[in-house]
């Protein structure tokens, strides 16, 4: 690749770039600012301008720099004829479009911005026209969407303008979407994603069975930009932009995005029938509506707007025919209508900003007082109407030359008959601008006079007027060789046989202009009755269709959100529950199943009382959970059920720890219920209970199928290795034990690294409550049940008192047996909290509080700490983090056992379980406090009457 | 033996799963201890059922139960004391600052008046 | 191997307890210690993720146990890469709550931040079934505490639906494991992948009513329907830098499912077969619909926001459910994008709210001052993360998945779903900007001056550093798409033929023996 081809991402990234100057530079000025924005625009200008001889010569530069090859997404850009049109198309009037808007925005509005925005968009045009690599094309496509829907809503105070950016970046954002879908089929079709690549494969996607498909999806994202109809609503509404976007955005760039494609893609996907009739026809439908409505719109900009999008559909048509000649001519007039309808929309701005009103009904005679602009608008306004002498007419004449030789289902008069209908509208409006806005009678006093603009303003759509006139002229001189390479990358090959000159002979075009013009100077001389007519009739508001449609939809979506996200977690659970019994089902019936010979263990007597029990008092739970105090009793009885059954199931362990915690955890919901309501009131009906009950069944039975299907069967588990290791490797004969602290002592840690957690959470949350609104209804709490006098009964304390120092005996030796026998820090830990839980209890909490002196954080720290740090210390051996290392030791009493690091981890578990058990309790006592409960200062005290005040203890 | 023991699991999972459709906190913190009473037995069932062979090594025995899954019960035991302690405490405070045990929030997207679409149409 | 691979479980774990104990009663001293752990632990990260990328998988043998007995970490390109997310994201969140003090609406927040890391660093690093519950109990406990930081009743609310909703999950997790060990008498990840590929098809029943139930408890973390519903709520009541955290937390279900129905249910495992994949696709196709939808018709921004995560949720397990290399890989990027831009968005989110008074995450008009330039730019740039625009990596992302299901039969339904989706989204998200940053008021202003909303309040530099970083990352993840992209190639590979895995954990073990 040659150093020309180089430029090619620079001329793409130089904006890009260039859009962080004019924000900066806005400090130093408006013009330095201006100067800033053009700077990066120049550069790339001089840059395209020097690839320029080589594409003319007729080469094609490529540029390729990986990204993403996997996905076949590459940096990769190609500027042959097309790419260099319009390129410069979109540099040069970009160049216009800065120097024009220095002087059209006024002082307050934020220029800063407003060039940051454009270069944005430039440079997202730019990287359109030159990528080589569709995903990347892609890319560039959705960064106009967005670029533009900044310049749009540029106005932020104008609700058109927030309306008309949202409505435009929806419309073309979702064409874009699908032009995705598209774009990757295509890929899909060829193998590669390299346009280049894609061009050579014509026959190869035409004859493909996802040829429509694709077609379909590309041609949303073509229509959608192009604003063919039905999409061309968008287009009059992004008009609330300043006029310097419109001009930008309406001649040059992002509404020839789309026709860009169409053209870019024509060698691939034109010349078939689908092509044919969608493009053609959708052109053409376009072509006529945008005129007609054009032809009775007031306001100028709106008129314009519609006239552009009559004549994108002329040109969407003339590459719909899929001849040869007609892409031609579509580049052609691509380029015509850029020099026209960019004049016109900066001349419609000057009238704006010269009479402050851009409503034809008000204007008229301004020839008069400003005949420059008049003379500029007027050239130009000529050429959109096709008038001899200007560019317009040259390209408009050869489209009329081709629609006469284009049949239509078989009719050979629709096409003609169709085109110079449009062709006489376009006229009648193109004539409106001129007549009713700078000649006939003036229709109202400005305060000041209107007066021509300055330099600044009128010589940018001067340099397009003259342009509209040299190309008019000398047609061949000026355009004649862009326009053949242009035409040759269009249609990929060589040109077809075509001239450009004024005089064709007289044929059938001439005629259809002819009546063109008659028609449409009728229809402005006759413009009040049709106009009059026009007005009554009902039109469908494309806006408020739009408008109405997102709004339902989103009314729509919210109440189908709140349908189903209704914050009900009951019904949550009950979905959850359902899908879990369905799909434990199905996985189960999909697979087949050896029921297992497993010989079924005698059932004692009193296991089958104790069996009778437990499901007695689980149904209970289930009867009588209204009564709250109940129920948690009847918990206890599974609880210990439970236990016993561990017992006889040769689970001793377990069966200590079941009924440890039991009690904790009883305690702690005794002490919570206190605060909350103590019966549940009926709510949910008889259909709703019917529904849980049989959500309920479903899963018990098939937990219990599951549990049968599996204890029938015998397994060999990997558990041997531990009763072989337990006392050699891990120096214990409570195999569970040493599993515990020393084969999986990582989830042990983990464990009490939960229990740390837990402690913590709930005193940051009592901190939260204690602090906010809650406590204040907690300051005046009324106590919902009678309450005793004799708060802390003497029996109960002195038991207590005398089982304390027992309770510590009891947990030091299930501490240090627990590696041999059933026990262990857990156990040992919930046994000490327990008494200590009982020494509150029976002379409450703060009088207890107030006899000891530990700190439950650091408790829990600690805890943590020293079973991370002897885990740790295993690192100093050379060994993985918990590898455990013992020796015995003798001790009266206990006897003989063994000092095992296992040890000091236990003293973790025993510590941490220690403080979070009593940091729970000790937030619960803090609400208590909070709520008034009396703070005894005697071990014992008995209050003879209800204490009137509750301040004593704040 | 096995029998009882898989209709207890099943019977405890149902009761639980009945009490954590309630509309109470309350309930529904009974209906989660029953399940995980439900599950520690489940869990502690998966190493077969065997009497009288308590996992602690010693010349006498003639024969050890599996004691993996007991230890995985404690564990569970364990981790399943510190979520209750931590639901009943946030059922507390959830009850201490909205006035009642209602576990259902009532339409979570709230209805917000100024949410019609624009209409400024000049 | 070394004791490296353990530090990030083991660094926060030492160091929480301390913020706790020591410095619970000054914020300077817990913010310091705090962040120099995550700091050491974004480094950490970085050098496992450079070691796992050049070998391994590479196993670490607690107490000195070989697997299966003891329980063993295992260090791959997928741990690694989760790992490193995380920390990147835990930083972000960090910088931004000290710079807006967030840390002082309440107690124990950076002990809780640091056991949060820590339970997630351990599920992504363990490679025992019964372990990885275990760490889930702990990243859940500590997500709880952080969920309903600070108090107030919608939060305590939500917070205990968010309580409830879990537990249920873990019940139901404990009864997976359960069966699965009735079954397979073992718990090691390896050894299960050995041993379930031994199981005839003909005796499946059991493990695959294991296999099912353990996709339900991680279709739960990841938020996938029917199983979606506690996810909304819970991250719009979230204090909004939690929430951004948060979007680490669906990723760890994600994460589940791609190591468990890779390595131990794949695909080519008879006794499965195609299950997983079968259930994953269409729950994840009406995940993407529920999240777009509820785009659209989101009220208030944080909802919105929680809708949007929701969808990527479901286009990454789109993704995920093909179990292709190519799809993983994809899947594999858009997780790490939607992680990065839920998380800057949902704290720009909170720089909005904060400064709207009244109104707080409403979308309606905004007071008359035109808003701070940065905010409604840093808007801006979320917005397009989020809805998946170029020139952030959402676009890219969303490129890779689409060519990544295309040879799926049911692909014209997966990208349908993902492109009308991201439709919605765009919809939704330019509504909501244009209510927040361009409407203004009409009427009298309220008389309390702290109740209108003013947009015009400057932002703590630092907050922006935080946001900045996150927003720099995804240009980053665009920017060098290839060299990720390969990386997640070779991960892919890795998940799908498990041999490496396997033979890392068990070394004995030779293929087809």
């Amino acid at each position: 690749m040659n150093t020309a081809s180089q430029f090619l991402p620079l001329i793409v990234v130089l904006p890009f770039l260039g859009a962080l100057l004019p924000g900066v530079m806005i400090r130093a000025g408006r013009n330095s600012c201006a100067i800033s924005a053009a700077l990066p625009t120049v550069l790339a200008l001089t840059m395209l301008l020097t690839a320029a001889p080589e594409v003319m010569g007729g080469e094609v530069l490529q540029t390729r720099i990986d990204w993403l090859p996997s996905l076949g997404l590459n940096v990769t850009f190609f500027l042959d004829g097309l790419g260099l049109m319009f390129a410069g198309m979109i540099l040069g009037v970009g160049l216009l479009i800065i120097l024009y808007a220095r002087f059209y925005l006024s002082g307050d509005d934020p220029m800063g911005q407003f060039y940051t925005y454009l270069l944005l968009f430039q440079g997202a045009m730019l990287g359109i026209v030159l990528s080589d690599n569709i995903l990347l094309l892609l890319i560039f496509w959705e960064l106009t969407s967005l670029s533009s829907f900044l310049l749009i809503g540029y106005w932020k105070h104008l609700p058109e303008g927030r309306q008309g950016a949202r409505m435009a970046l929806v419309v073309t954002g979702s064409g874009g979407l699908a032009m995705i879908a598209g774009m990757l089929i295509l890929g899909n079709i060829v193998g590669s994603y390299d346009l280049t690549e894609i061009l050579q494969n014509g026959d190869l996607i035409r004859e493909s069975d996802l040829y429509i498909p694709a077609l379909l999806l590309i041609l949303l994202g073509a229509f959608t930009k192009s604003a063919q109809f039905p999409f061309h609503f968008w287009l009059p509404h992004a008009m609330a932009a300043p006029t310097p976007v419109s001009a930008y955005l309406h001649s040059a760039t992002m509404v020839k995005a789309g026709v860009f494609l169409m053209a870019r893609l024509w060698p691939v996907l034109a010349g078939t029938d689908a092509w044919f009739y969608i493009v053609a026809t959708t052109g053409l439908i376009t072509m006529i509506l945008g005129a007609l409505i054009a032809l009775f719109k007031d306001d100028l900009k709106a008129l314009l707007a519609y006239s552009t999008v009559s004549q994108l559909g002329l040109i969407t048509m003339l590459l719909g025919f899929g001849t040869k000649i007609a892409a031609v001519i579509a580049v052609f007039h691509i380029i015509n209508h850029l020099t026209f309808k960019a004049a016109l929309f900066m001349s419609v701005g000057i009238v704006d900003h010269a009479t402050h009103t851009r409503s034809i009904k008000r204007l008229g005679g301004l020839a008069a007082l400003m005949p420059l602009t008049a003379l500029i608008a007027t050239i130009t306004a000529l050429s959109s109407a096709g008038t001899p002498l200007t560019n317009g007419f040259l390209s408009k004449e050869m489209m009329l030359t081709e629609a006469v030789q284009t049949g239509w289902f078989g009719s050979q008069w629709a096409m003609p008959v169709a085109v110079t209908i449009g062709a006489v509208l376009s006229v009648a409006y193109s004539l409106r601008i001129i007549a009713h806005v700078f000649f006939g009678p003036r229709r109202e006093e400005f305060a000041q006079p209107p007066h021509d603009p300055g330099f600044g303003l009128w010589s940018a759509p001067a340099l397009l007027a003259i342009l509209v006139v040299l190309i008019g002229i000398f047609p061949n001189l000026v355009i004649g060789p862009l326009l053949a390479v242009a035409g040759g990358a269009v249609v990929g090959g060589e040109l077809p046989e075509y001239s450009l000159k004024l005089w064709h002979g007289v044929n059938a075009a001439l005629f259809m202009s002819i009546v063109a013009f008659s028609g449409g100077g009728f229809l402005l001389w006759q413009h009040g009755i049709p106009d009059r007519i026009w007005h009554k009739l009902p039109r469908p508001d494309a806006k408020q269709i739009f408008d109405a449609l997102i709004s339902r939809c989103s009314a729509g979506a919210s109440w189908l959100t709140g349908l189903l996200h209704n914050g009900a977690i009951t019904r949550y659970l009950a979905i959850f529950a359902i899908s879990t019994v369905i799909l434990g089902y199905y996985a189960w019936s999909s697979g087949g199943h050896i029921t297992g010979e497993r010989p079924l263990l005698p059932v004692p007597v009193v296991v089958a009382v104790g069996w009778l029990l437990l499901i007695v008092a689980a149904v209970a739970v289930v009867v009588m959970h209204r009564q709250r105090f109940l129920s948690l009793v009847l918990i206890g009885i599974i609880g210990l059920m439970i236990s016993g059954g561990f017992v006889y199931l040769s689970a001793p362990d377990l069966a200590l720890t079941q009924i440890s915690v039991e009690t904790v955890t009883i305690m702690l919901l005794l002490l919570a219920l206190h605060f909350l309501p103590k019966e549940t009131p009926f709510e949910s009906g008889a259909g709703l209970r019917i529904r849980d009950g049989a959500i309920a069944l479903a899963c018990g039975l098939g937990i219990a199928a599951l549990t049968y299907a599996f204890l029938t069967r015998d397994l060999s588990t990997i558990s041997q290795f531990y009763l072989d290791n337990a006392k050699s490797g891990g120096g214990g004969t409570n195999v569970v034990n040493v599993i515990l602290v020393d084969f999986r002592g990582y989830d042990t840690y983990g464990e009490i690294i939960v229990l740390g957690i837990a402690g913590l959470v709930i005193f940051a949350l009592m901190e939260a409550l204690l602090v906010g609104p809650a406590s204040r209804r907690l300051k005046n709490w009324q106590f919902d049940t009678l309450r005793s006098r004799d708060r802390h009964p003497t029996m109960m304390v002195v038991v207590t008192r005398v089982m304390m120092p027992i309770a510590f005996m009891v947990g030091i030796y299930i501490f240090l047996r627990g590696h041999n026998q059933p026990g262990g820090g857990f156990v040992a830990g919930l046994v000490v909290s327990i008494a200590l839980l009982m020494q509150y209890m029976a002379s409450g909490f703060v009088w207890a509080q107030s006899r000891q002196r530990t700190e439950y954080h650091k408790l829990i720290g600690i805890g943590i700490l020293i079973a991370g740090l002897t885990g740790a210390g295993s690192w100093m051996a050379g060994r993985p983090f918990l590898t455990s290392s013992y020796g015995y030791f003798n001790l009266p009493l206990i006897g003989e056992f063994e000092l095992v690091t296992a040890t000091l981890f236990d003293l973790g578990v025993f510590l941490t379980v220690l403080g979070a058990v009593m940091l729970m309790l000790f937030s619960l006592s803090r609400i208590a406090r909070a709520t008034g409960e009396i703070v005894n200062v005697d071990p014992m005290d008995y209050i003879p009457y209800e204490p009137e005040t509750k301040t004593e203890n704040h | 033996m096995e029998i009882l023991v898989a209709s207890a699991v099943g019977v405890l999972t149902a009761a639980g799963v009945y009490l954590i459709l309630r509309l109470r906190s309350f309930s529904v913190i009974l209906g989660l201890a029953m399940l995980s009473y439900a599950v520690n037995l489940f869990l502690f069932s998966t190493g077969r059922l065997t009497v009288g062979l308590s996992p602690i090594l010693s010349k006498t025995a003639q024969g050890y139960t599996d004691p993996l899954p007991q230890a995985l019960v404690l564990t569970a035991i364990v981790i399943s004391f510190g979520m209750t302690a931590v639901l009943v405490m946030v059922a507390l405070g959830a009850f201490l600052t909205s006035d009642h045990d209602r576990i259902d929030i009532e339409s979570n997207t709230e209805t917000d008046e100024s949410d019609e679409p624009e209409v400024e149409t000049p | 191997m070394s004791n490296w691979i353990i530090a990030p479980v083991v660094l926060p774990a030492l160091l929480a307890p301390v913020i706790a104990a020591v410095a619970r009663h000054d914020i300077v001293l817990a913010r310091t210690l705090s962040l120099a752990g995550t700091i050491f632990l974004t480094i950490i990260a970085l050098g496992l993720t450079v070691v796992a990328s050049q070998g391994g998988p590479y196993v670490y043998e607690l107490g000195n146990w070989n697997a299966p007995f003891g329980i063993v970490l295992v260090l791959d390109r997928l741990s690694a890469m989760m790992m490193l997310l995380t920390t990147v994201l835990a930083l972000i969140v960090q910088i931004y709550v000290i710079a807006t003090d967030w840390d002082k609406r309440g107690r124990h927040f950076h002990a809780l931040f640091q056991f949060q890391l820590m339970g997630l660093f351990g599920a992504f690093l363990t490679g025992d079934a019964f372990n990885l519950f275990v760490f889930f109990e702990i990243l859940l406990i500590a997500s709880y505490g952080l969920m309903i930081y600070g108090g107030g009743q919608m939060r305590l609310r939500a917070g205990l639906q968010y309580v409830v909703m879990n537990l249920a999950g873990s019940t139901l997790f404990l009864f997976a494991l359960g069966t699965i060990y009735a079954t397979t008498g073992t718990l090691n990840i390896a050894d299960l992948a050995v041993k379930i590929r031994e199981i005839p098809v003909d005796d499946a029943a059991l493990i695959r009513v294991a296999a099912m139930l353990l996709m339900i408890v991680f279709a739960i973390k990841a938020a996938l329907f029917p199983l979606q519903f506690w996810m909304p709520g819970t991250y719009a009541n979230a204090p909004a830098p939690v929430a951004a955290l948060f979007a680490i937390m669906t990723k760890v279900g994600a994460y589940a499912i791609l190591r468990f129905y890779t390595v131990v249910f794949g695909p080519e495992v008879a006794a499965t077969g195609s299950m997983p994949g079968d259930w994953l696709m269409p729950a994840a196709l009406i995940t993407v619909a529920i999240g777009a939808v509820g785009v659209l018709g989101a009220k208030r921004l944080l909802p919105l926001l929680s809708f949007a995560v929701l969808g990527s949720m479901g286009t990454l397990m789109l993704a995920v459910s093909v179990f292709t290399p190519q799809a993983i890989s994809a899947a594999l990027y858009y997780l790490v994008h939607s992680t990065l831009a839920a998380a800057a968005m949902f704290l720009v989110a909170d720089l909005v709210i904060s400064r709207r008074g009244a109104a707080r995450d409403h979308l309606r008009e905004q007071s008359p001052n035109t808003p701070n330039g940065l905010l409604a730019a840093l808007f801006f740039a979320g917005a397009i993360a989020v809805a998946g625009m170029p020139p952030l990596s959402g676009f890219i992302g969303k490129l890779l998945v689409l060519d990544a299901v295309r040879a799926s039969e049911s692909a014209a339904l997966i990208w349908a779903a993902i492109l009308l989706g991201s439709l919605l989204t765009i919809i939704g998200f330019a509504r909501a900007g244009s209510d927040l940053f361009w409407k203004t008021a009409e009427g009298a202003p309220s008389d309390n001056p702290d109740l209108e909303p003013d947009l015009t309040i400057p932002i703590p530099p630092l907050a922006v550093v935080g946001i900045m970083l996150a927003l720099t990352a995804l240009a980053a993840l665009t920017v060098f798409a290839g060299p990720v992209t390969a990386f997640f190639e070779v991960t892919a590979a890795q998940l799908v033929d498990p041999i490496d895995y396997i033979q890392a954990v068990l070394p004995s073990y030779q293929k087809g023996s």
